[in-house]
């Protein structure tokens, strides 16, 4: 992999902010500047998964510096795939966009702001070194912090307060945990720190430090019991930023969470059997209690965003389970077969991890999408204010249909094959409470879907009451509500993403063997360990399972 | 020193949790504000302190001395402080803007997005 090529998922959203400066006064061009960094990214994506289908992990020192002091950007094949799907969802939010935002939110940088944002969240799939990634989350956090009150209105500067206090709050922790990190292993280059905690005479001392980590981590993710911040916030912002914020931003944070706890805690971390337990509760309750609150809306917007919380759980079950089976695989006296058993049943959870959370960036910023489009359309987006969608526009009812279905993990959907492989791991390594967990709340999430599509496509559309000028939606930010002007596009963005959900669905078995593959690089990170450090590689790069 | 210094970090972020607990908006962002400056000071003591040994190169050597303060942990310091300087400033346009628009700046008053 060429350095270029490596850096370009950053270097081309950066490019693309700048020239947008330039051109402040003129939107039009900006969101065609938009446009064009997006697609780029799709393909710079593409390019990273083949470069890395083999096996092999490019890596880049920034400034030529020697290894382990160098921060490095380091492509295996987990990050180039992350990439990949967050350009696929850019693509669909910019082609929205033409039609999907207003003109006063333009005018103030709504296109350079999406750009940093992309360029952060790209940063932060790629460095290997934990202070950098800390400076890609504050540069995504500044970014998400505008966007979110971009435009003003009691209830998106409300919900930015709640989201500003508790993300810097996590970033402080995460500071802190850095600082602590360093000072006990003098260093925070990721594959340096893994391999000097595996080397350290007492492992466990870093288990409290850890501890910190996952409470700064758990708040970006919205896990359980930080989650809360999330659904007070996501709903207040037009849909096309509450789309790109629930499908990028828990899942850096769920990323982040897989990559630390596989380097740190390997299954012959002392500790390991504790921490993937505990992880295991987080995931449970995280689920459960999002598709609680779910359940309970009536607004579709604030109803999905309940929905990120409860599938960020079973991001993290794949993990705890994955964590939990490789514990059990390096206790003493096993024999070949059972500790073959336990690295399988690991790296089909951790599969089934990866794949639900691209599956999720897809599906969930698609039905926030749509919920977009019925507030434009019909001007409301309470369950109880709209209704008759599915007479008046069955091309969204189609779209949206396909989205709910796969969220639920209704067979050959994209949702279908996550929960399987999750589901089957778990069998395997008898993870009986979680499975049960996931699978209730697959059937209240099938529930709540289920609520959307009577409510707004089935029930006859509801007597037009007049809507009291404060109530209506004051972020459907749209140029004319009820005038068609940009509405291809908005369409246009959803299809992409209703199309990559039945795509992943139907053309699950490459998608799957290279998820595994992805995964089983993450249980056994040699090559991402000598990579970093500039050393040859020793896994061969042909063994693919 | 050390036990000085990790007090002073103890009571900074007790003293931001406590502020962040209250419900006055201005005095959140000062919870923040003393929680951000807590972090920076403990990574600054995490690295281990030496009493007069700058990582100079002395005059007519080729390298550094054997026995040298850290001086990557102050860099990390700097980046943060940078970095804290636009959030905080971002923060208080913020405070600013939700107090024009609510009329108070009461937390307990600012609950029309949940659930």
């Amino acid at each position: 992999m060429s350095p270029l090529l490596l850096v370009s998922p950053v270097l081309l959203p950066m490019l693309g902010f700048i020239i947008s400066l330039g051109f402040w006064k003129r939107p039009p061009l900006q969101r065609w500047i938009n446009i064009v960094v997006s697609v780029s990214l799709v393909a710079v994506g593409a390019t990273l998964v083949w470069a890395a289908a083999d096996g092999e992990v490019g890596a880049v020192r920034l400034g030529d510096w020697p290894a382990p002091v160098a921060i490095t950007f380091v492509v295996d094949r987990l990050a180039a795939v992350m990439i990949l799907f967050a350009g696929v969802v850019a693509t669909a939010a910019s082609l929205y966009s033409l039609g999907g935002i207003d003109r006063r939110r333009e005018a103030f940088g709504f296109h350079p702001l999406m750009l940093t944002l992309l360029a952060a969240v790209c940063g932060a799939f790629l460095t290997a070194d934990l202070f950098n990634l800390y400076v890609w989350f504050e540069v995504m956090l500044l970014s998400s912090f505008v966007l979110l009150s971009l435009g003003g209105g009691r209830h998106q500067l409300e919900g930015a307060i709640k989201y500003v206090a508790l993300n810097l709050l996590s970033s402080a922790l995460f500071l802190g945990a850095i600082g602590l990190t360093y000072g006990m292993l003098g260093t925070l280059n990721m594959a340096d720190l893994a391999e000097k905690l595996a080397a350290a005479e007492q492992p466990e001392r870093f288990t409290p430090v850890a501890a910190v980590f996952i409470t700064a981590f758990s708040i970006k993710a919205a896990a359980f019991p930080f989650f809360f911040w999330l659904p007070a916030s996501y709903h207040t912002p037009p849909a096309i930023i509450s789309a790109v914020f629930g499908a990028l931003l828990t899942k850096v944070g769920v990323y982040v969470i897989i990559r630390f706890f596989s380097l740190m805690y390997p299954g012959s971390h002392p500790d390991a059997a504790l921490v993937y337990e505990t992880l295991g509760w987080i995931a449970g309750t995280t689920m459960l209690l999002g598709v609680l609150g779910a359940a309970v809306q009536t607004n579709m917007r604030r109803l999905l965003s309940f929905h990120i919380v409860s599938q960020i759980g079973y991001m993290l079950m794949g993990l705890a389970i994955a964590g939990a089976a490789l514990a059990v695989a390096e206790r003493p006296g096993l024999d070949e077969a059972e500790r073959n058993a336990a690295l399988a049943a690991a790296t089909l959870a951790l599969a089934g991890a990866v794949l639900h959370t691209l599956h999720n960036m897809i599906v969930k910023g698609g039905l926030f999408l749509v919920a977009g489009v019925v507030e434009r359309t019909e001007g409301a987006d309470d369950l109880n204010r709209v209704g008759g969608l599915y007479k008046s526009r069955p091309g969204l009812a189609a779209i949206f249909f396909v989205l709910a279905m796969s969220l639920a993990g209704i067979p050959v959907l994209s949702g279908f094959w996550s929960k399987v492989l999750l589901v089957k791991a778990g069998l395997e390594a008898q993870a009986y409470g979680l499975i049960a967990t996931s699978l209730l709340v697959s059937v209240v999430t099938l529930f709540s879907m289920t609520k959307i599509w009577m409510y707004a496509f089935w029930k006859p559309a509801p007597e037009p009451s007049p809507i009291a000028e404060s109530d209506r939606v004051s972020s459907i930010g749209t140029r004319d509500p009820r005038s068609g002007r940009g509405l291809w596009a908005m369409y246009a963005g959803c299809l992409i993403l209703a199309t990559g959900a039945v795509v992943m669905g139907a053309f699950a078995a490459p998608i799957v063997d290279y998820v595994e593959a992805a995964a089983a690089n993450v249980i056994d990170p040699r090559n991402y360990f000598d990579a970093v450090l500039d050393r040859p590689q020793r896994l061969s790069t042909e063994a693919t399972p | 020193m050390h036990v000085l210094l990790a007090v002073v970090v103890g009571v900074l972020y007790a003293a931001g949790l406590y502020m962040m607990l209250r419900r006055s908006i201005i005095k959140l962002l000062i919870g923040l504000a003393l929680i951000g400056h807590a972090s920076n000071l403990l990574i600054f003591i995490s690295a281990g302190l030496l009493r007069g040994s700058p990582p100079l190169v002395p005059p007519g050597e080729e390298r550094l001395e054997l026995v040298h303060t850290d001086p990557l942990p102050p860099a990390l310091i700097l980046t943060a402080i940078v970095i804290s300087f636009a959030i905080v400033s971002f923060a208080c346009v913020l405070v600013k803007r939700a107090y024009q628009e609510v009329g108070s700046d009461d937390l307990h008053q600012m609950r029309s997005t949940e659930a």
